[in-house]
């Protein structure tokens, strides 16, 4: 699905970013532009957080994160993402849930 | 705040409030702590709301919990690429009071239970989220939160802390999961008049309905979709096991939004405002997937436990009866003046074990496995009924033995006779 698509569905949630403090990072960029194959990230996260440059490289925007878990449990070869809860009362807040 | 409670409780969720609502009511000074800005801000499901499990900790809750439809019918789908075969059931029995189970929004049910635990007398904090847990040794003695000085500490720390469960991984207490044991929810919210539910469903009042599907709209991934009716609004949502996503290259919001374009499904949408898009890691591991859920100081509940029944989509009972025998347990042991050491907490673990969480989980344990390791229910099986269908009822001249024969070759065409017997075997053991 293209991001524009996940993009809209986005736009309707609550969310409160802690701008500057994203919760999730990638540990070595490298790893994921020439050692991981499949990118799985950028196919399985529900929010379309992770895209793929031209050049390989894998961007991550974890504005729109679910926090789901999702990217962490699919890195599992290269456990390549750092993980955690954003700061508390921070990310996403549902309306209903 | 380095005070000490006799109970940490981290998160406010279906099985931490239980625990902590338990513990509060039997005089125990208990402080819960949630990370989202409100209980119920950060927590995703489907949903649906057994009456029972609730029933044992809160018996009048039906006086002011915000219950959206009790459900009066239940529809199984099973698709193809542009048709359904299924059953419904549907019983004026479950239109008598007191419901069995109701569709909840959990933003308004999760802050409607704590604050009965508040009521009891836990303390709860917000917008904190819990970063470690403070160990002495092996023994759990507190949490460490992100709050400025944050450390707390208590006799027991109860593990509400959901699927991901962040803490009892950098404690070293579980694994990390695995993309085979969770599946990967999506879900959206669709705003519609409440008349229009109601004729659109065929209810009434508070009446409503379900529809759980399976077949090709999970494109051969081992999962499920499902359709619930709100008071004025309709959840639809999707998921699969992980590792299916991964194998299939598939995007789960596309899958999503495939569905809800399928002929059968999109006319029950239409007109409809959306809302909110979530998702959420489901563990679905079953029995096999559950980890340590007891230890020197500390318990398990809930989510984090991998308590899902996946068969019949149970997940907020397994969690509340956790987090309530969790209470239990540990005012068991405290009224016996026994110390909450891990030999003395498995009492927890017995106790889930003859409780009906172990028992189901342990019925399907090999459910899973099989299911995944034959992807013909998700696709052939589907697409076979419905041809079956199709060509039975379809009138066109040809005569019915013929129309018999047709659907009984398609069959072995597609599974083989001894796949065919093989596949019923498996489905036997599986549910046996």
């Amino acid at each position: 699905m293209s991001n524009a698509k996940v993009e809209e569905k986005l736009f309707q949630n609550r969310y409160r970013v802690d701008t500057g403090r994203p919760h999730i990072g990638i540990r070595d960029p490298d790893i994921c532009a020439v050692t991981c194959k499949t990118q799985q990230c950028a196919v399985c996260c529900p929010a379309g957080c992770y895209t793929v440059e031209g050049n390989g490289r894998v961007v991550l925007i974890t504005d729109g994160c679910l926090e789901c878990g999702t990217c962490r449990v699919v890195c599992e070869t290269h456990r390549n993402i750092a993980w955690e809860y954003p700061r508390g009362g921070f990310g996403i807040l549902f309306k209903f849930g | 705040m380095a005070e000490n409670f006799d109970a940490i409780v981290v998160g406010a969720g279906p099985s931490g409030n239980a625990a902590a609502y338990v513990l509060a009511k039997a005089g125990k000074k208990v402080l819960q702590i949630e990370r989202g800005e409100y209980p119920g801000s950060k927590n995703v499901q489907g949903a649906i709301l057994y009456s029972d499990a609730l029933e044992r900790i809160i018996p009048d809750f039906r006086e002011d919990a915000p219950l959206e439809r009790h459900i009066i019918e239940q529809r199984i789908w099973v698709l193809d690429e542009e048709s359904f075969i299924g059953s419904h059931f549907r019983s004026d029995d479950f239109n008598k009071p007191p419901y069995n189970r109701y569709t909840i929004i959990r933003a308004q049910f999760d802050k409607w239970f704590s604050q009965k635990v508040q009521q009891a007398g836990a303390l709860l904090i917000c917008e904190t989220t819990v970063r470690d847990l403070i160990l002495d040794g092996d023994r759990v003695v507190g949490v460490q939160t992100d709050r400025e000085g944050g450390s707390v500490y208590a006799d027991i720390v109860i593990l509400a802390d959901g699927v991901n469960s962040m803490l009892a991984r950098k404690a070293g207490f579980r694994q990390e999961l695995k993309p085979d044991d969770v599946a990967l929810a999506v879900k959206e919210i669709h705003f519609l008049p409440q008349e229009v539910v109601e004729s659109r469903f065929n209810v009434s009042g508070d009446a409503g309905v379900v529809i759980e599907m399976m077949g090709k709209i999970t494109k051969g991934m081992m999962g499920t979709g499902f359709l619930y009716t709100n008071k004025e609004s309709i959840t639809i949502g999707i998921g699969c096991v992980l590792s299916d996503f991964k194998k299939q290259k598939c995007s789960p919001s596309q899958l999503l939004e495939e569905m809800k374009a399928h002929p059968a499904i999109k006319p029950l949408l239409e007109g409809g405002e959306m809302k909110e898009y979530a998702a959420h890691l489901i563990p679905e591991g079953g029995y096999n997937a559950i980890p340590r859920i007891f230890g020197n100081g500390w318990l398990m509940v809930g989510d984090a436990g991998m308590f899902v029944n996946s068969v019949h989509r149970e997940g907020s009972n397994l969690a509340m009866t956790s987090g309530r025998i969790a209470a239990e347990t540990v005012l068991e042991l405290c009224a016996a003046q026994q110390s909450l050491t891990a030999r003395n907490l498995a009492l927890y673990r017995s106790k889930l074990d003859a409780s009906f969480v172990i028992k189901d989980l342990k019925k399907y344990r090999n459910l899973p496995g099989i299911l995944h390791r034959n992807p013909q229910f998700f696709t052939t099986y589907p697409e076979l009924l419905n041809r079956a269908a199709h060509t039975l009822l379809k009138v066109d001249g040809v005569d019915k033995k013929a129309k018999e024969k047709q659907v009984r070759d398609s069959f072995r065409e597609k599974r083989s006779l001894l796949g065919l017997v093989g596949d019923a075997y498996k489905m036997w053991r599986a549910f046996e």
